[in-house]
C-alpha cells in the first residue's frame, strides 16, 4: 500500500475562485485520513484531484513513489465511492461489482470469485441479481463500497459516503467502515462535513477551511488543542464558546471569567471554553454567571443554552473566514453540557466553573491558539 | 328548468375546496381530456381509413361520384395487382436498406458527435455547436444542388451508397442526443473513468445504455424520415432497380390516368413497416421510461 502526498497543491477554477489553496498533506501507507470542513471548503476538490478527476492548477500529487499529475484516473489504481454512489443503473449488482475488473480484462472466473468474495463480505450475496433501483439506500451504499473494494485498489477514496443514509444506518456503517479498514489496511482518504465521522473514523484528520489546511492531527489532539478559532469552533458539538477577552499581568479575563494565563503577554484574546468543560462552580474555581434560557435534556446529559455576561462568542461555521459574530452589548449566547443531576431551571442564573487547563486562549488578531 | 343533481349535498356540509370529486354515480369513467382527444384521433384516422376503403374497391368504384364509403364488392386482388404492376419487392428492399442504414448511421455518428459536444471540453465547442444548430434552419432544397454535386463527384449517382451517404448523420440527431446526454449524472461517467473505462468505453457501456429512450426516439424519427423521403431519392436515383418505395409508388400515378385503387393498395403496403417500427419503438419508449425511473 502506498502513501499519498500532496505538495503545495492549488486548484483555481477561475481567476478569483480558489478551491484548494497550497495544500500540503502526507497520507501514510495504510492510514485513514479524514478531510473535514464545511461545504465549499475545498475538501471534495482535493479528493477529486487525488482521484484524477480534476487537475491541480499547481503543485504535485504523488501516489506511492509516482507523481500522478499527468496520470489519468483509470491508471492511478485508486477506487472511489461517490456521495450519490454512482451505481450503473442498467447493470445488476453482480455486474456493477465486477465492472472494474472486467474493464481491466481480468479472467471471468477470477471476476466471479472476487465478486462473490466481496458480496459475502458486505452481505450482498442475496442481492446480486437485483438492479440498483431495487435496492434500499443502505444496500446501494454497500454495493458502492463493494465496487470500490473489488479491485483491491492501492488507495481508497470516499466522498461523504454516509451522508445519504438515515441516522441509525449511518452509525452502523460507520462502525462497519472502521472494521473494514482495520481488516484491509488500505490507504484511505475520506471526505466528510460530519465531525462525528471525522472524530470516530480517522487516524488523523485534516481540517480545511477556505481551501486552506487549518490543522492536521489525531482527532483527540485536534479536539484537545485546536490550532485556531476556526478549528475550535468547528470540531466539537455543541461548538466551543468563544468569548472576547484580554490578558493583563498573567491572567485572562472575559466578562466575569478570570483564568490564570501564566507567561502570556498582554493582548486581546478569545477565551474558548467547551460546553462540556463547564460544570457547576465549586470554590476557588474560575467561574462565570450563566443565565439559563433553554434546557435540552438528552438523557445522559443536559444541553443548556443561555447567556453569559461577556462580550460576544460563537464562531460562525457558515463563514469560512471564521469571522466572529459581533457582540450584542455585553450579553452573549453560550452553551453548556451538564450532567442530568445538575439540570438547572429555565430562567435561573447559575454559576458555572471551568478547570483552568480546559480553557483555550486564541490571539484576537491572528486567531491562532496561544496555549493548548 | 332546473336540473336535479344526481347526489345532493346538504348545504351545511360544504365541500372542502381540495376534497376529491365524489365517487360512484355521476362520475365519468374517463378523463375529460378524452372528450377532446378522441374526436381529434378520429379525424387523424380518416385519410387512413379512406386509403383502406379505396384500396379494396374496383377502379370504377374508386372513381365514382359520389364516393362509395362502403364498397359494394371487395377487391382484395388490388394488392397482388399493385405488387405485380411494379417490382415492389425490389423497392421494399431498397427502402429498407436506405432506412436501416441511415438509422444505424445516425445512431452511431450522432452519438459520437453529441457526446463530444456534451462532455468533452475542447476549443471552440460552443461556437461549433451554435453553427451546427444554425444548419438546422437551412432547408434541404437549398443544399440540394451542392449535395448532388458532391455525390456526383464521388461517382455515387444512381447508387444506394449515394442515396444513403448524405443522410448518415444529422444536426437534429446531434442536438437531441447532446441534450439528453447532458441530463445523465456526471458521476456515473467519473466512476467509470476511475473503474478503468476509456472515453469511447464510457460512451458505449454507460452513456448509450442509459440513453435508450433518446436513441429509440431518434431511430424512429430517422426511419420515418428516410422511409417517406421522396425528393432526394428522386434526384439521385435513375434506374428502376435502385428505386425506393416512394419512387416506385409514383410510377402507379400517371400524368393522365391514375389507378387509384392500386396506388392506395401499394401505399397501404408501403406503410406496414412504418407501423411495425412505431409499435416496436413504442414498447421501447415505455420500457425505457420505466427504466430511467430507477435512480
Amino acid at each position: 500500500m502506498p502513501s499519498v502526498m500532496l505538495d503545495g497543491v492549488t486548484k483555481r477554477f477561475a481567476a478569483d475562485a480558489v478551491a484548494v489553496d497550497d495544500l500540503s498533506l502526507e497520507i501514510a501507507d495504510g492510514e485513514f485520513m479524514i478531510l473535514v470542513g464545511s461545504s465549499g471548503c475545498g475538501k471534495t476538490t482535493a479528493l477529486r484531484m487525488i482521484a484524477g478527476l480534476e487537475k491541480p492548477t499547481s503543485g504535485t500529487i504523488q501516489i506511492g513513489d509516482r507523481i500522478v499529475n499527468e496520470v489519468s484516473a483509470r491508471d492511478r489504481d485508486i477506487a472511489m465511492v461517490f456521495q450519490n454512489y454512482a451505481l450503473y443503473p442498467h447493470m445488476t449488482v453482480a455486474r456493477n461489482l465486477g465492472y472494474p475488473l472486467r474493464q481491466r480484462r481480468v479472467a471471468r472466473s477470477d471476476v466471479n470469485r472476487r465478486v462473490s468474495e466481496v458480496a459475502e463480505m458486505l452481505g450482498l450475496a442475496e442481492l446480486l441479481k437485483r438492479r440498483p433501483g431495487q435496492l434500499s439506500g443502505g444496500q446501494r451504499q454497500r454495493v458502492a463500497m463493494g465496487r470500490a473494494l473489488v479491485r483491491e485498489p492501492e488507495v481508497f477514496l470516499l466522498d461523504e459516503p454516509l451522508s445519504n443514509l438515515d441516522a441509525k444506518l449511518r452509525v452502523e456503517m460507520r462502525a462497519a467502515l472502521k472494521r473494514l479498514h482495520g481488516r484491509l489496511g488500505v490507504t484511505t482518504v475520506y471526505v466528510t462535513h460530519d465531525q462525528v465521522e471525522a472524530m470516530t473514523l480517522g487516524d488523523r484528520i485534516a481540517v480545511l477551511s477556505d481551501g486552506k489546511l487549518q490543522q492536521l492531527g489525531a482527532p483527540q489532539d485536534v479536539y484537545d488543542h485546536p490550532a485556531n478559532v476556526f478549528v475550535a469552533g468547528f470540531i466539537g458539538s455543541p461548538p466551543m464558546n468563544l468569548l472576547r477577552g484580554r490578558v493583563r499581568d498573567g491572567s485572562a479575563t472575559a466578562g466575569d471569567l478570570v483564568v490564570p494565563a501564566p507567561g502570556v503577554s498582554d493582548r486581546d484574546v478569545f477565551v474558548g471554553v467547551r460546553p462540556e468543560s463547564l460544570r457547576p462552580a465549586t470554590n476557588g474555581m474560575p467561574s462565570l454567571g450563566f443565565e439559563v434560557a433553554v434546557v435540552e435534556p438528552l438523557g445522559d446529559e443536559v444541553i443548556v443554552h443561555g447567556f453569559v455576561g461577556a462580550e460576544l462568542l460563537g464562531v460562525s461555521q457558515e463563514r469560512d473566514d471564521a469571522a466572529l459574530v459581533a457582540a450584542d452589548g455585553h450579553r452573549a449566547e453560550a452553551v453548556a453540557c451538564l450532567p442530568p443531576r445538575d439540570r438547572p431551571a429555565e430562567g435561573s442564573v447559575i454559576r458555572l466553573g471551568v478547570e483552568p487547563e480546559e480553557v483555550h486562549l486564541f490571539d484576537a488578531d491572528t486567531g491562532l491558539a496561544i496555549r493548548g | 328548468m332546473s336540473v336535479q343533481p344526481a347526489v345532493s349535498v346538504p348545504e351545511r356540509f360544504p365541500r372542502l375546496p381540495d376534497a376529491p370529486a365524489p365517487r360512484g354515480r355521476g362520475r365519468l369513467p374517463f378523463s375529460g381530456w378524452h372528450l377532446v382527444l378522441a374526436p381529434v384521433a378520429a379525424i387523424m384516422l380518416v385519410p387512413l381509413v379512406w386509403m383502406l376503403i379505396v384500396s379494396l374497391e374496383s377502379q370504377q368504384q374508386a372513381t365514382s361520384f359520389p364516393p362509395q364509403l362502403i364498397p359494394s364488392s371487395v377487391h382484395l386482388g388490388n394488392y397482388s395487382a399493385a405488387w405485380n404492376a411494379v417490382p415492389f419487392g425490389r423497392f421494399f428492399i431498397n427502402s429498407l436498406l436506405y432506412s436501416a442504414a441511415t438509422v444505424a448511421g445516425n445512431l452511431l455518428f450522432c452519438s459520437l458527435a453529441a457526446y463530444a459536444f456534451a462532455r468533452i471540453r475542447f476549443f471552440g465547442r460552443e461556437v461549433l455547436f451554435v453553427v451546427l444548430l444554425a444548419t438546422l434552419m437551412v432547408p434541404f432544397q437549398v443544399i440540394l444542388i451542392p449535395t448532388f454535386l458532391i455525390v456526383k463527384n464521388l461517382g455515387l449517382v444512381d447508387t444506394l451508397g449515394g442515396l444513403i451517404m448524405p443522410n448518415l448523420c444529422s444536426a437534429f440527431g446531434i442536438f437531441m442526443l447532446r441534450q439528453f446526454f447532458r441530463t445523465l449524472p456526471i458521476e456515473l461517467e467519473e466512476a467509470a473513468r476511475i473503474d478503468g473505462t476509456s472515453r469511447l468505453g464510457i460512451l458505449f457501456k454507460i452513456v448509450l445504455p442509459l440513453s435508450l429512450p433518446a436513441l429509440a426516439t431518434l431511430g424512429i424519427i430517422q426511419f420515418m424520415w428516410s422511409w417517406n423521403d421522396f425528393l432526394w431519392p428522386l434526384i439521385i436515383i435513375q434506374s428502376q432497380t435502385h428505386d425506393t418505395l416512394q419512387l416506385g409508388l409514383s410510377q402507379l400515378q400517371g400524368a393522365h390516368f391514375t389507378q387509384w385503387n392500386l396506388l392506395m393498395a401499394g401505399t397501404l403496403m408501403s406503410q406496414i413497416p412504418m407501423l411495425a417500427a412505431f409499435l416496436l419503438a413504442q414498447r421501447w419508449f415505455i420500457r425505457s421510461v420505466a427504466f430511467t425511473g430507477i435512480k
